[in-house]
């Protein structure tokens, strides 16, 4: 069932959204947004994802619409290949090898056959924009070559660059200066701020900058907040420019609309700023947008425009300042400090998200599912402000309970602290506030566990601070005869000498809590709350501690700073074994026995995952990532794997996901990238013309089971005809527009041709039985016995339809596609 | 996108008595009035009929009060001894009464000697009381006996004598004519019906019952006897269903209020508490001077009228809520204003939007979301504001800091400005829940008003005050550590046995010193 490839460390969604402005269909039908390697068409009703172009080898650096055809895009990749999509049927049409690493695509209606990148040739840091001259040719892979030199020393940012009034000029900006490139004159001015150098806190330099679409204007963006106009730039001594000032920090991008009667700016205050005519009395605002403003676009057709934020979102607005739509993507812009945590209820992964709030992101979907704003108060976004972070948290009693801590700390002396719990409410599908303790304890939270026993008829909580105590709390009844409540209160409070608590744990049973302090792990018993024993191997603080699990209960292990890793057997209060092991991350696998260690070493790190029953690893894989790994997690499947191979098998119950310090979210796999293609990203890619909303879902499904048995119904008298949509050619007939066709009368005859039976169906049978496949790969598994009588039957069938279904002949095929690829592009004109 | 979010004003638990329905209920009485009488007041009875007068038995009379009469509108003096428990009829034209000779009389309330005088008692007759078919009267005595009284002839009509002790009180249904019920010192309560000879009744209380009642449809009875009231149910054969033990001293009295839905009893521990009948847990208590013996309430709880062992009748009338539309209102828009538009029905090709409905923001919040600091500021450190509700300055201020922008909020302010930022910090810097903050905001008022010192006497005198308080407060803290530290000790000698707990005490106290050193 499972080829049993090596085990490799696959990069995972979420990635970035908002590292390029966003691209808008001609029809602004659909939205265009780079995702790491790939390519993401969303629709921009729906906000869900169509299509997701991928080629690329190396992170996708720009992307424009094909000027000549709308229906085509370009897109620029670090492995130095522009490649040309078909974005509506997500197919590569082409791909031009250019060469250098690529960073920034344009491209200009009057220049037909070439774009504008930047490159960077000789050292690092000088950047050029040049223009690719690409070929005309049939082959899929065309050389590219012809570059000729068009600005030198630029931003390497494309934000940088403008093209203006239809092509005549580029602008680029850079420090302190401002250069323009006349294209018809091919000579460059260049403008200098005269004032960035003399006065002390003056900060000109430029951030952005943007042309009007139909007069002689640029727009620049400063870091002081202001936006410049500039004007009679065709002449080096009459130029003039004019100031708007509202921002109060970086302009981060700037936007003409499309017929230039308004610019739209953004930056750090996260609010959109529309200038109506270009003047400083009538601005129109949209505040409140979140995050930093990264980047402005405005749709061709001039009723949406998009703002892309450094939360990894995309909100889509509408022409009078209305969010309609959010894309939002995993929050990488905070630091984590919750760690990794899985919601047991929607088994989603919980970490920090927006300031303030736990983002709640689905892996499968790769797309984030909702956020819970626990700080509740206005985020002020502003240099140097210290923000209350959201430092701790944890789901308890199977996703009942969330308890989280944030804290603000201004000075040395002032804390101030919060702990929350929150109850999942059912009703209303959410986490409702329960229970608000301020200052919890005098000092930092370390550690926050809940107790996970199954026959637990009071839920408790523990809390490990650096004032060297620990706190069990847990839920008391608080209703009279007016309301029934609950509450949570402090029941015990613990401590160890005077030494800092740093780890808690509970056992998997709930009977024993495991706090460490410092270097001593003490062991207290959770019915009477009496310390049972203590260990201590004088190795260093500890810096993780757990239980084993199933029939390893009786092991605890503890990580420490010095690089031991031991294991004690609670039975005989002995070290069992210890290993040097620089442990980064310890994570228990839920689902079995099997414990994760991911240690730290000069040249990478190293996964080690182990039984505590036994100190020999049962697997290893060497260089998982060359950063340090910050967190990890293990993620229970929905579909139990089959590994049969030892090595593997611990990954049959659970997927282990990791952190690294640069925020990329990886994980194990044996699959190749193409596989792990979502059901429904598949079914999309089958389903092209017809909008997909999860109501069609639900409908699509179920006409899709009655065509089946109707189906069923003819095969027993009629020989089954070939599915139209089986047959790419003729579906390709279907989907392209008509305007782009042939006459009818032209066609007909092929048309009818192809469907009639023929011989020699040898070329193509592949692909239906693929689709069958597929399709009943994404049936529920409560259909699981019906589909299982309907994949006997559909086994006959094929061997019958082998030689029954017609399907077309190659040459037919070919003359299909030809029409297809012929240029109607002439049509448009018209 | 998300809309503002107010500033979070930190809420703290309110100390003393929980503000529930009920204490809003029971305390919106007006202060008693005192009447004094002769004796211990020994029984209160409302007359069910309007205009509901009261008869309070005391000593050898019986007075009978208005409603807000402060003087006896009648006075009942014909008895040669102690009079006991005077009831009205249902109808509130008959007034019966025990006394200590052995007498049971029966008075018209418009006429003044007895109409009928039941003799047949041999000790002191305690409780007496009509039955609900209003011809008969049921008395209860010291002579063991419970007796059922003919009133058209005046005779005896049944004599029970099952109880082994004195019967001190009982309750006649209110249902059924042949049902009531007696509790006695032999601490058992009895039930009995005419029809048969005997009790078809009995539990057992535990205490000598002083007090016994039956629930309006006769389902439940309360007895109370000792420090105990218990509820049984009578139609399971009288089993008990609770068992309510809140008073220090004997239970002498008990009342239904008129909703049905609270019980109230008074005790010799000089309160009453207020119960609720559903679960039974004490919702309200009210507090009196003397030992209390007798309880009622008047029709509609309009009045509570508690008699005591010193003779004292306190008369509690409840607030009228006529006060308050006596007040000029202010002409409000009509009904049609609101709904405006809002019964608009769609029609075919119409598209509807919805106007976004405004969040209230109070005015803080308001001037916060402009950024307007200073106004913010100045709104919440209005009289109204910091003298009411304190900790919505203090929030505000924390939400300053938090933005940074305190400093700014703070500065340029005039003389009676800063006069009253500083008026603020003296009243509440010595607060523990408020001390964090506003220290803060003390420290940057210094910092930033350090170089004009000096030039307003107000503003100088402030700040010496301020720092009385706080020199004052440093030696509240040190005394309070020193006694810490010696609780430390003696709590350190007396737990010796766990090591652990001594270390930790210890350990404690240690680290109060440092910081008392520090």
């Amino acid at each position: 069932m499972v080829e049993e490839d090596s085990v490799r460390v696959v990069r995972c969604g979420g990635s970035e959204l908002n590292f390029r402005r966003a691209v808008f269909s001609a029809d602004s039908k659909y939205i265009f947004c780079v995702s790491g390697d790939f390519v993401k068409v969303h629709s921009t009703a729906t906000e869900e994802c169509v299509h997701i172009l991928q080629g690329h080898r190396n992170l996708v650096t720009g992307i424009q619409l094909n000027p000549n055809n709308h229906l085509q895009l370009y897109s620029c990749s670090f492995d130095g290949t522009i490649k040309l999509w078909d974005y509506i049927d997500g197919i590569l049409i082409k791909t031009f090898i250019v060469g250098h690493k690529l960073h920034a695509l344009f491209t200009l209606a009057c220049a037909e056959d070439s774009v504008f990148v930047i490159i960077n040739k000789e050292k690092p840091d000088i950047f050029q924009l040049v223009s690719v001259k690409l070929p005309k040719s049939s082959s899929q892979e065309i050389e590219a070559k012809e570059l000729s030199f068009v600005l030198d020393y630029i931003n390497q940012s494309p934000k940088c660059i403008a093209f203006g009034n239809e092509g005549e000029y580029v602008a680029a900006v850079r420090d302190f200066y401002l250069s323009v490139y006349f294209f018809k004159k091919k000579t460059t001015s260049r403008f200098t701020l005269s004032s960035s150098k003399n006065k002390k806190h003056a900060k000109n330099n430029f951030t952005c900058v943007a042309c009007h679409p139909k007069e002689d204007c640029i727009a620049t963006g400063h870091k002081d907040g202001k936006i410049r106009l500039w004007r009679n730039f065709d002449d080096d001594k009459k130029y003039t420019y004019t100031c708007l000032h509202w921002h109060h920090d970086m302009v981060m991008d700037l936007a003409f609309s499309v017929m230039g009667t308004s610019l739209l700016s953004g930056g750090r205050e996260s609010v959109l700023v529309e200038w109506r005519d270009a003047t400083e009395k009538n601005k129109e605002f949209l505040p409140r947008l979140g995050a930093t403003i990264e980047h402005i676009s405005v749709s061709p057709a001039g009723d949406l425009f998009c703002t892309s934020h450094s939360d990894n979102k995309i909100i889509i607005i509408h022409r009078n300042l209305e969010a309609s739509a959010v894309i939002q993507g995993l929050v990488k812009d905070s630091n984590i400090f919750t760690g990794l945590m899985i919601d047991p209820r929607t088994k989603a992964l919980v970490l920090n998200g927006k300031p303030g709030h736990l983002q709640f992101y689905s892996l499968q979907h790769d797309k984030q599912l909702y956020n819970l704003d626990i700080i509740q108060q206005e985020y002020i976004n502003d240099y140097g402000l210290i923000q209350i972070e959201l430092t701790k948290a944890a789901f308890g009693c199977y996703g009942n309970w969330l308890a989280t801590v944030e804290q603000r700390q201004e000075k040395e002396t002032e804390l101030e602290m919060q702990m929350k719990l929150w109850m999942y409410n059912k009703k209303t599908q959410g986490f409702v506030l329960n229970t608000k303790v301020s200052m919890p304890h005098e000092d930092h939270i370390t550690a926050l566990c809940f107790c996970n026993a199954e026959k637990l008829e009071n839920p408790t909580l523990v809390t490990a601070s650096k004032d060297g105590h620990f706190k069990v709390w847990i839920l008391t009844d608080d209703s009279d005869i007016y309301k029934k409540a609950v509450g949570w209160t402090c029941d015990f409070v613990g401590s160890y000498h005077k030494y800092q608590a740093t780890n808690c744990c509970f056992s998997e049973d709930g009977s024993l809590l495991a706090v460490g302090f410092e270097e001593i792990v003490t062991i207290w018993d959770s019915e009477t709350w009496e310390l049972k024993c203590t260990f201590c191997q004088r190795a260093g603080n500890i810096r993780h501690l757990c239980f084993g699990r199933l029939t390893c209960s009786k092991y605890l292990l503890g990580a420490t700073e010095n690089g031991i890793l031991c294991c004690w057997n609670l039975l005989s209060c002995a070290l069992e074994w210890s290993a040097k092991l620089n442990v980064r991350v310890m994570e228990p696998d839920p689902h079995s026995e099997n414990i994760a260690a991911i240690s730290q070493s000069s040249v990478g790190s190293d996964l080690f995952v182990f039984k505590p029953s036994e100190p020999r690893p049962l697997y290893i894989q060497k260089n998982i990532s060359r950063e340090e790994v910050q967190w990890g997690v293990f993620v229970p499947r929905d579909v139990p794997e089959s590994f049969t191979s030892e090595a593997y098998q611990w990954l049959n119950r659970s997927q282990f996901y990791f952190l690294t310090k640069s925020q990329s979210l990886l994980t194990f796999s044996t699959k190749s990238p193409e596989e792990k293609l979502t059901p429904t990203s598949k079914q999309l890619l089958a389903e092209e013309s017809l909008p997909t909303t999860p109501f069609y879902f639900i409908l699509g499904k179920h006409r899709e089971q009655q065509d089946e048995k109707i189906n069923e119904a003819l095969e027993s008298e009629l020989v089954q005809l070939p599915l139209t949509e089986n047959i790419p050619a003729i579906s390709e007939l279907l989907h392209t527009p008509a305007h782009v066709l042939p006459s009818a009368a032209f066609l007909c005859s092929k048309f009818v041709n192809s469907l009639l039976l023929s011989k020699e169906t040898k070329s193509c049978e592949e692909t239906p039985e693929d689709v069958d496949m597929e399709e009943e790969k994404e049936s529920d598994d409560s259909d699981v016995e019906n589909d299982f009588t309907e994949k006997t039957q559909d086994t006959n069938d094929t061997d019958l339809g082998e030689d029954i279904i017609h399907q077309l002949s190659k040459s037919e095929e070919k003359e299909l596609r030809k029409f297809r690829k012929v240029d109607y592009s002439w049509i448009t004109v018209l | 996108m998300a809309g503002y979010k107010p500033a979070a004003i930190q809420t703290y638990p309110v100390l003393g008595e929980k503000i529930t329905q009920d204490t809003l209920y029971w305390n919106n009485y007006k202060t008693p009035v005192q009447i004094k009488e002769f004796g211990a007041v020994s029984k209160v009875d409302f007359s069910p009929q309007p205009p509901y007068n009261y008869a309070v038995t005391a000593s050898s009379r019986i007075h009978i009060y208005g409603r807000y009469s402060q003087e006896p509108i009648k006075t009942f003096s014909r008895f040669k001894d102690t009079a006991y428990c005077a009831t009205f009829r249902q109808d509130g034209r008959l007034l019966v009464a025990g006394s200590e000779d052995g007498g049971v009389q029966l008075f018209d309330i418009s006429g003044r000697a007895p109409l009928r005088q039941f003799e047949g008692h041999t000790k002191a007759v305690h409780t007496v009381d009509f039955t609900a078919d209003k011809y008969h009267v049921v008395s209860g005595a010291d002579d063991y006996t419970v007796k059922l009284w003919d009133i058209p002839n005046s005779k005896e009509i049944l004599t029970f004598k099952e109880h082994s002790d004195y019967v001190r009180c009982g309750c006649a249904s209110k249902l059924n004519p042949d049902l009531f019920v007696t509790g006695s010192y032999d601490h058992t309560v009895k039930m009995f019906d005419s029809r048969t000879n005997e009790s078809v009744i009995s539990v057992e209380h535990g205490q000598p019952v002083e007090s016994v009642l039956l629930f309006p449809s006769g389902g439940l009875l309360v007895s109370a006897g000792g420090r105990y009231v218990k509820i049984w149910d009578m139609l399971k054969g009288g089993q008990l269903l609770v068992s309510l033990k809140n008073h220090h001293k004997t239970v002498t009295c008990l009342y239904l209020s008129s909703s049905g839905q609270r019980l109230l009893s008074g005790s010799l521990d000089r309160k009453v508490k207020v119960y609720s009948t559903t679960s039974y847990k004490v919702v309200h208590s009210f507090d009196y001077a003397a030992s209390i013996l007798s309880l009622a309430l008047a029709h509609e709880d309009e009045t509570i009228v508690v008699g005591m062992t010193n003779g004292i009748l306190s008369v509690k009338h409840r607030k009228s809520e006529a006060k308050k539309d006596s007040l000029p209102r202010r002409r409000r828009p009509a009904y049609r204003t609101f709904i405006k538009g809002k019964n608009y029905m769609k029609q075919r090709d119409d598209i509807l939007i919805n106007r976004p409905s405004k969040k209230h923001l109070e005015l803080y919040d308001r001037d916060l979301k402009n950024f307007r600091v200073s106004k913010a500021l100045d709104r919440v450190l209005e009289p109204s504001c910091t003298i009411k509700t304190p900790e919505i300055t203090v929030s505000i201020i924390k939400e300053l800091n938090r933005r940074g922008v305190l400093a700014n909020a703070l500065a340029g302010r005039d003389e009676k400005e800063i006069s009253r930022v500083l008026n603020f910090l003296i009243r509440n810097l010595s607060q523990p829940r408020f001390a964090p903050v506003l220290i803060n905001a003390a420290e940057i008022i210094i910092d930033i008003y350090l170089p004009v010192i000096g030039q307003s006497p107000v503003v100088d005198k402030k700040f010496l005050l301020l720092q009385g308080l706080v020199e004052k407060e440093i030696d509240y803290q040190r005394e309070l550590l020193e006694t810490l530290g010696m609780m430390d000790m003696l709590f350190a000698t007396m737990t010796r046995k766990e090591s652990t707990s001594v270390l930790q005490c210890t350990s404690d106290g240690f680290l109060e010193n440092k910081k008392m050193e520090s």
